[in-house]
């Protein structure tokens, strides 16, 4: 946990923003879905196409699953933004959050010949913004400011005691 | 001096305690570095919030649309229902299917699919009607079976104690009409038994729950509605749309007259299958489905219409040939009168024109696979369009056209203003609203009056017509209709889909079909109530 302090200011003050910024995107996401009663993946996943596809139609085909899914999805993304934002458990939350992301990216990759009947607010090939945010978080696990920057301190300070 | 030495000690103690201090509390603050920008976020979140509650609000308040609220009342007293009602069912193919299910009642397969699939504790949430299917009639044995082990089924919503009373199979239907421990039938034959049995049942003193369309041919419309009025049975027409939440809504904003003076409407339907065509006799492998004359009684089926061999094809394929149906006008055209009636009550068209042809399915089949029949309300100022085809499945909706704004209304509502409103002139003008996009839309999954939506929210939300959300809860429209149905057999007051409008809706088709064979305009002489 002595990264933090290699890094210089700049680099450090950098990592510290990005991560201050996807946990804002995420936690986001997760309190509109959380205030849209009408909201469900139901929509999402019966786009699903490629490797995920398959699975997703599962989701979708049991009500409780769905429910699960719903449920699990909104807290996800409250929590990974919590733990983003404040630095609490910020590994586990940018691992937790790369590995959602990437679930979204795998339902519906941009590649060629799949077609998606909702427009994309960009233009994409291969890859994705959800690629790109995913990718990134991988590096924020990576080069971890939070001990430092965050409510890991006093956990890291427990340990230390 | 010691003393001085002594001060100058504290002084370097306390320096050093004061810098550690600081530095401790540097540290403090870099550790809680993302409270102040959570504090930030929740700020944003809140001023979001009410600055979209505060647009919505101004859009849905200037056009009074405040207080449209969506049904509650969707479970009847135990003192309302405390009389059981026998029914009997009258054809047992698909459409009783669902009209079971309605009532409360699924074939044990179906119980199974749906628990496996996680569907059947929505299900059991239904209200239980406190009815007992008691009779099943159908001219097939396979259909029949079905219909007593549907009946049979003790997996009941309200998990109301097994009946007592035995599920008996009636050879015809005038055996079941004779039998007086039947209250009530339900007819989901083929179309050109729906009045004969009708009529039968009215005169029988049952209770008569017919699915579309109402009458065939035209000595049935009048026969139909003399038999029911005379009777004191309360019918009701299959056509479960009114249920939707959506539709109630749809009513409130005409009566509010939020779209100005409707002069057209049009609706469509837009199918491109084999199924949607009604080639329905093959399984999923392109083998014929199940049937023959020993299982099937051949003469029965066919009534009152002239003799011919019993086919598969025929059997499944009916709706292909006008001696059973009317095809796009029976099967789907009564679904879009029965919407438009029910909400602008135009009753009986003046005049109507049809056109059409069979342009893509080339089968053996008379019923046109391209229709279009214009139907001219001049006391109203008001014409309805229908267009179907079944080789094209580019949803063309239902929409109803007024000088200040146009209305679609589909599993969905989505209210557009015209660039020409003098209503909305104001708020155009203003850009609080756009010719561009809609300036209301109704999502069935809330309920809830939504003013501008994304266009994603809205792609989804205009999908699937078979359930509504009542209080948060999903509920079949159908069974909403069938429970009306058995309220009003209960309280004597008449269902939304009435005979007055079965019989409004079966003159309008009559004359569709009527204009369509005869290559002419036809009229309504409402004197001598016939097509001229």
């Amino acid at each position: 946990m002595k990264n933090e302090q290699k890094y210089t200011t700049l680099q450090l003050t950098t990592l510290v923003v990005l991560r201050l910024l996807i946990g804002w995107h995420l936690l986001y996401e997760g309190l509109s879905k959380l205030y849209n009663p009408s909201w469900s993946s139901k929509g999402f996943l019966s786009e699903s196409q490629w490797i995920l596809s398959g699975f997703s139609d599962w989701v979708i085909s049991n009500s409780s699953v769905l429910n699960v899914v719903d449920f699990l999805n909104t807290w996800g993304l409250i929590a990974i933004g919590l733990g983003l934002i404040l630095g609490l458990f910020a590994r586990t939350a940018a691992i937790a959050g790369a590995l959602l992301l990437l679930m979204y990216y795998f339902n519906n990759p941009p590649l060629i010949g799949l077609e998606y009947s909702v427009p994309t607010e960009g233009n994409y090939l291969v890859v994705s913004k959800t690629l790109i945010e995913a990718v990134a978080m991988v590096a924020l696990a990576l080069f971890s400011t939070s001990s430092v920057f965050g409510l890991d301190y006093f956990i890291s300070k427990l340990k230390k005691s | 001096m010691a003393q001085d030495k002594n001060q100058n000690k504290d002084k370097k103690g306390s320096e050093k305690t004061a810098s550690g201090m600081s530095i401790q509390r540097r540290t403090l603050l870099k550790a809680m570095v993302g409270v102040p920008v959570l504090g930030a976020l929740a700020f944003e979140v809140a001023q979001k919030n009410s600055y979209d509650i505060s647009k919505k609000k101004r859009i849905v308040k200037e056009l009074g649309l405040n207080d449209i609220e969506a049904p509650s009342i969707l479970k009847s007293s135990s003192k309302d229902k405390r009389d059981l009602i026998r029914v009997g069912m009258i054809g047992f193919g698909n459409r009783a299917k669902a009209l079971s299910s309605a009532l409360g009642f699924l074939h044990p397969l179906d119980t199974k699919n749906r628990r496996d699939s996680g569907s059947l504790e929505n299900w059991l949430e239904q209200d239980d009607l406190n009815v007992a299917v008691t009779g099943i009639c159908d001219v097939f044995d396979l259909h029949a079976e079905n219909g007593l082990a549907t009946a049979r089924n003790e997996v009941r919503p309200g998990n109301p104690p097994a009946s007592s009373i035995p599920v008996k199979r009636y050879l015809n239907y005038q055996e079941m009409l004779d039998d007086k421990n039947i209250d009530a039938v339900m007819i989901a034959t083929p179309d050109h038994h729906h009045a004969p049995i009708a009529i039968a049942a009215a005169r029988a003193g049952k209770h008569i729950y017919c699915e579309k369309s109402p009458v065939q041919r035209e000595w049935e419309l009048n026969a139909l509605y003399d038999a029911v009025k005379e009777s004191k049975v309360t019918y009701q027409l299959g056509h479960q749309i009114t249920k939707n939440v959506i539709f109630q809504q749809a009513k409130e904003i005409v009566k509010r007259d939020i779209l100005g003076k409707i002069t057209l409407v049009e609706t469509t339907t837009n199918r491109n299958s084999a199924s949607g065509a009604w080639i329905r006799h093959l399984d999923k492998n392109g083998n014929l489905l199940p049937g023959d004359e020993k299982s099937i009684d051949w003469e029965q089926w066919l009534g009152n219409r002239p003799q011919k061999p019993f086919t598969v094809d025929r059997y499944y394929n009916w709706t292909k040939w006008f001696d059973y149906d009317m095809g796009m006008i029976g099967q789907l055209f009564t679904h879009e009168f029965d919407a438009v009636n029910q909400l602008l009550r135009i009753g009986i068209p003046a005049t109507v024109s049809s056109s059409g042809g069979i342009y893509y399915w080339k089968d053996n089949r008379e019923m046109p696979d391209s229709l279009h029949c214009v139907f001219e309300y001049p006391n109203h100022n008001l014409t309805l369009l229908y267009s179907g085809n079944l080789a094209n499945s580019n949803n063309r909706g239902r929409v109803f056209m007024g000088h200040d704004a146009t209305m679609e209304l589909g599993g969905s509502i989505s209210i557009t203003p015209d660039g020409s409103s003098t209503r909305y002139k104001k708020q155009l003008a203003e850009g609080i609203i756009s010719p561009s996009e809609p300036m209301i839309t109704m999502n069935p999954n809330s309920g809830k009056v939504d003013a501008v939506t994304s266009a994603t929210e809205k792609y989804y939300s205009s999908r699937g017509l078979t359930n509504t959300f009542v209080n948060g809860k999903k509920v079949d429209v159908t069974h909403l209709h069938v429970k009306e149905w058995i309220d009003c057999i209960r309280s004597g007051e008449l269902p939304t889909a009435n005979i007055e409008r079965a019989y409004e809706e079966g003159a309008a088709i009559l004359m569709a079909q009527k204009s369509y064979l005869e290559k002419r305009q036809v009229k309504w002489d409402p004197v001598n109530k016939k097509i001229v």
